[in-house]
């Protein structure tokens, strides 16, 4: 079957790495396991990665081959190669240290191989190589580069940071014609935060979608099937340089691909193409739409008459939970966190108000003057990684931590598809970085950090997302259920063997 | 395809005649291009491979001939209208309707600018809009124009255009002429943008883009003419208007009669995508407001949005009278980096020229002439011992010795006698000066021009 051809391919891949990069591979795991916590570094608990778990393991097998050498020998080698690299990465990349293989362990329990680990490109932005690969990549799908704007601080150097005024349709020509108009928009709406949420992102992603399947038609010589997937490919890219993927738009993207992929080649155009229409209307309904409403039953079990619930920023999930409560007619009322720059609690209580729901509102300085009046938290979240934390708006783990403190109970709220393989246990690997200018503020005429970019020793940092981890969740509701943070990976696993 | 252009080029200039009875205006040279050319680089610049373009049957006949025109490397798809049939541009447009089959971008053949067009078209596109124009600070002419004689009229009738907050979303859009009474704006627009900037030295730039609803529109309402005139600030009011918006409002009686006189109007404009409910889920879901303070979503739940893009630095001209084509003529050589003399013009070594003129192919300038910040066209004689100082001559013009000519405009085939002194005039087309003329501020046109009126 397919499945399995592709799974071949794939572990006759590795193997060839394997012999050709195996000191290389050998000394990552064993130096992550090795490494003395010398850099004070947040990655205390490199445990919880499950990848490096499976590769030493299979490791030994790998060793046998060289009865060459001896065994002391080569530990020796490998000792003497880890220094080196250890001393290189220092040099290059300052306070991040190693960086942790965060790559998607592709290799599910099943497959002994072990996996090639290597970054995603889009935390590489530091490393000249890998602009380079993405600039030619870029070239060959005739996308425009976007250029990284302003001084970055040195901790975050090594992720995008883009400018808000100088959107990437500056540098295409304007009847689009490489890229399907459809896609143009919604770049233009990401970058500009007009179609912003993660919910609301994955939605319009599936809309434009819709659009360019509808103009599609197959070349001749060409199947569907393949062509397809080949012509989504450029308009990832390019909404990747408007405004980097989300969690849930990576997975409908998976799913859509698949999907694409799956289509028997003696169908006919028209049909495949409704099928396909249709499947995006089914995955929107079921994993979007019904799934809202599945949790919205859940969480109405654990709102009781008299509480005081706060809500953290606008998650278009927390809203629609906290309306159906109201509409069940719970007495509760709400007290909205709001953090700038976005201030996107305002457009969340704006919602809550117009149902008639009584709201407070603070900034999230006053978080612990509050919180004692607090019964619960519900948050929302971007998305949910392999490893139970939980990664969402930046600012929520710092009201998770505070309610810990307060032994106030955390409710994240959170669609099944927005389940991440990804493993990650500190803000710093993988963010988004927002235009910086946004931090700057004019109070009554006068902006303190027009020049900001002129005063050598000040960087303006404006974080989006930020994890949370798991000991400060007390719960997760999910349309599957109320489950604790610990039992994402069974989750995904469950998943998975769906699919 | 995402955007069709179309370049209105059937005016008439009816506001400079004395440049135009015998040239039409697309075709009047400005630094030595003829003035269409302009718009059309600028579209073939941002990426345009194909333009519908608008115009008569003799500017169709020049553009033929004219070798710069043959530069342009679009394809020009060109759609010839009567020239004295009273068309007006949305008229033009409802004549085109077969061939529109997406969104166009209306362009007018004066346009002369350098401004980034992907700005109007972003708020086109990422806001969904129904409108996207281009407005530029209007320009105080200093040069003396000729022909006008005492100060400079008062302004023609201003335009009043009210912004939001942001200067991006066009709220109010009304002429002076049609103000009789004052300024009256509705109590829905101040319930919903208590904030509106009301500005009135502005000039439209005359660059539209339109979605293809409103070309549908059109085509069943042949009441209107002018997309200028009459389409724009229909649709900026219509972005208010009761039955435009959500139904969520208790209707009385008269409001259902205007919906079933409007009704059909706005099937046509609200068309909406195959695919509404996912926008609206989509927008439902997004956490952006375009605007705060009070409690509706985005856009007021309105579906009709009309936006604006105004720029306050750079070239935006409108060549439409006398002393913006003389401006133009200025600054438009300044767009290109272009050689000033053309190569096939004769120069004599001892003529001076001064850094900002340009000569046109084929000229003759003989020696001892002194060309100071004047533009000379093709297949132009100059002869010896002339003064030529901040004038516009145009081809074909012969200038014998001895001449003096200063802020003139020479319209072209003119001859201009020896020992001519000119300050300040109009010479229309054809025309002969006699030698040893002496004038001043004066419009020499011949008299068949003058029974015009």
């Amino acid at each position: 079957t397919k499945e399995e051809k592709q799974r071949l391919r794939k572990e006759k891949k590795h193997q060839k790495k394997i012999k050709e990069k195996k000191d290389d591979k050998e000394e990552k795991p064993v130096g992550a396991a090795s490494q003395p916590p010398t850099q004070p570094s947040q990655k205390g608990d490199l445990a919880p990665a499950p990848a490096p778990v499976p590769v030493p393991a299979s490791e030994t097998p790998a060793l046998a081959d060289k009865p060459a050498k001896s065994k002391a020998d080569l530990k020796a080698e490998r000792r003497a190669r880890q220094e080196s690299e250890r001393a290189s990465k220092q040099g290059k990349k300052g306070d991040v240290g190693q960086p942790v293989p965060t790559s998607k362990p592709k290799a599910p329990p099943s497959e002994l191989q072990p996996v090639v680990k290597r970054l995603p490109e889009h935390v590489q932005v530091d490393n000249p190589d890998v602009l380079k690969k993405l600039a030619k990549k870029l070239e060959r799908q005739q996308i425009p580069l976007r250029s990284d704007y302003g001084y970055k601080v040195s901790l975050f150097s090594h992720l995008h940071q883009y400018s808000r005024k100088a959107p990437l349709t500056q540098q295409l020509g304007i009847p689009s014609t490489v890229i399907h108009p459809a896609i143009v928009r919604l770049g233009l709406q990401y970058s500009q935060g007009i179609v912003a949420g993660s919910n609301a992102r994955s939605v319009a992603l599936l809309h434009a979608f819709k659009q360019v399947i509808r103009d599609y038609t197959t070349p001749p010589n060409e199947e569907l099937s393949r062509d397809l997937v080949n012509k989504l490919k450029p308009y990832i890219s390019f909404l990747n340089q408007c405004r980097p993927l989300s969690a849930s738009m990576g997975n409908a993207i998976k799913y859509i691909k698949k999907e694409i992929s799956n289509i028997p080649s003696q169908c006919k155009e028209e049909e495949a193409k409704s099928k396909l229409l249709s499947c995006i209307e089914c995955y929107i309904n079921e994993k979007i739409i019904l799934a809202a409403k599945a949790i919205a039953k859940y969480s109405i079990e654990k709102i009781s008459d008299g509480d005081v619930i706060l809500v953290y920023g606008c998650s278009s999930l927390v809203n629609h939970i906290l309306c159906e409560a109201f509409e069940k007619k719970r007495k509760f009322r709400v007290i909205v966190v709001d953090s700038r720059p976005r201030l996107e609690g305002r457009e969340a209580l704006r919602r809550l108000v117009q149902r008639g729901i009584s709201c407070t509102y603070v900034l999230i300085s006053a978080v612990s003057y509050i919180l004692p009046e607090v019964s619960k938290v519900f948050l929302g979240a971007h998305a949910l990684l392999a490893n139970g934390y939980v990664m969402s708006r930046v600012g929520t783990s710092q009201i998770a931590l505070v309610a810990k403190a307060f032994n106030v109970p955390v409710l994240v709220c959170c669609e099944t598809y927005k389940f991440c393989e990804r493993v990650q246990t500190d803000s710093f690997v993988s963010n988004e970085l927002d235009d910086p200018d946004e931090l700057i503020v004019t109070r009554k005429g006068k902006t303190q950090l027009e020049h900001w970019q002129e005063v050598p020793s000040l960087g303006l940092l404006n974080l989006v997302y930020d994890v949370t981890p798991p000991d400060f969740v007390d719960l997760v509701i999910t349309d599957l259920g109320m489950i604790p943070c610990t039992s994402v990976p069974v989750v995904l696993r469950v998943k998975n063997v769906d699919q | 395809m995402e955007l069709q252009a179309v370049l209105m080029a059937a005016g008439g200039g009816s506001r400079m005649p004395d440049l135009t009875y015998n040239t039409p205006k697309p075709m009047l040279p400005v630094g030595n291009k003829p003035l269409m050319w302009y718009p059309l680089n600028l579209l073939e610049r941002v990426g345009f491979e194909e333009v519908i373009v608008i115009t008569t049957k003799e500017v169709h006949k020049m553009m033929s001939t004219d070798p710069k025109m043959k530069d342009v490397k679009m394809k020009l798809d060109v759609v010839c209208i009567q020239e004295d049939g009273d068309m007006g541009t949305a008229d033009a447009l409802r004549h085109i309707q077969q061939k529109i089959k997406t969104d166009v971008l209306v362009v007018s053949c004066d346009l002369i600018t350098d401004v980034a067009l992907h700005e109007v078209v972003d708020l086109f596109r990422a806001h969904n809009a129904t409108l996207a124009m281009l407005m530029s600070k209007a320009h105080e002419f200093t040069d003396t124009v000729p022909g006008q004689k005492g100060k400079k009229k008062t302004a023609e009738q201003r335009d009043f255009v009210g912004v939001d907050q942001s200067g991006k979303r066009l709220l109010f859009m009304a002429n002076e002429a049609d103000l009789e009474d004052g300024l009256s704006i509705r109590k829905s627009i101040m319930r919903k943008h208590p904030r509106m900037h009301i500005k009135t030295g502005l000039e439209d730039a005359h660059l539209y883009c339109l979605k293809k609803a409103v070309v549908d529109f059109l085509a069943d309402n042949k009441s209107i003419s002018s997309i200028r005139g009459e389409l724009v600030p229909y649709l900026v009011r219509k972005q208010f208007s009761k039955t435009t918006n959500s139904p969520k409002i208790k209707d009385d009686a008269e409001d259902q009669n205007q919906k079933t006189i409007d009704g059909s109007t706005n099937h046509e404009l609200l068309i909406s995508s195959r695919d509404e409910p996912l926008l609206q889920l989509a927008q439902e879901r997004s956490c952006w407001n375009d605007h705060r303070g009070d409690m509706s979503e985005a856009y007021h739940g309105g579906k009709l949005r009309c936006y604006v893009h105004i720029i306050d630095q750079g070239l935006c001209y409108r060549v439409n009278t006398l002393a913006a084509y003389i401006e133009a003529n200025r600054l438009a050589p300044k767009l290109f980096e272009e050689p000033a003399v053309h190569p096939s013009a004769v120069i004599s070594e001892r003529c001076q020229m001064g850094s900002d003129s340009i000569i046109g192919a084929l000229c003759q300038v003989a020696d001892k002439t002194s060309i100071k910040r004047s533009t000379i066209g093709n297949s132009t004689t100059v002869k010896e011992k002339v003064k030529v100082t901040n004038s516009i001559i145009m081809h074909g013009v012969t200038i014998e010795e001895g001449c003096n000519i200063q802020g003139c405009v020479i319209c072209s085939n003119a001859v201009i006698g020896r020992g001519a002194d000119l300050k300040y005039c109009l010479v229309g087309s054809g025309q002969q000066i006699e030698p040893e003329a002496e004038r001043t501020n004066e419009v020499i046109v011949g008299t068949d021009q003058l029974m015009e009126i």
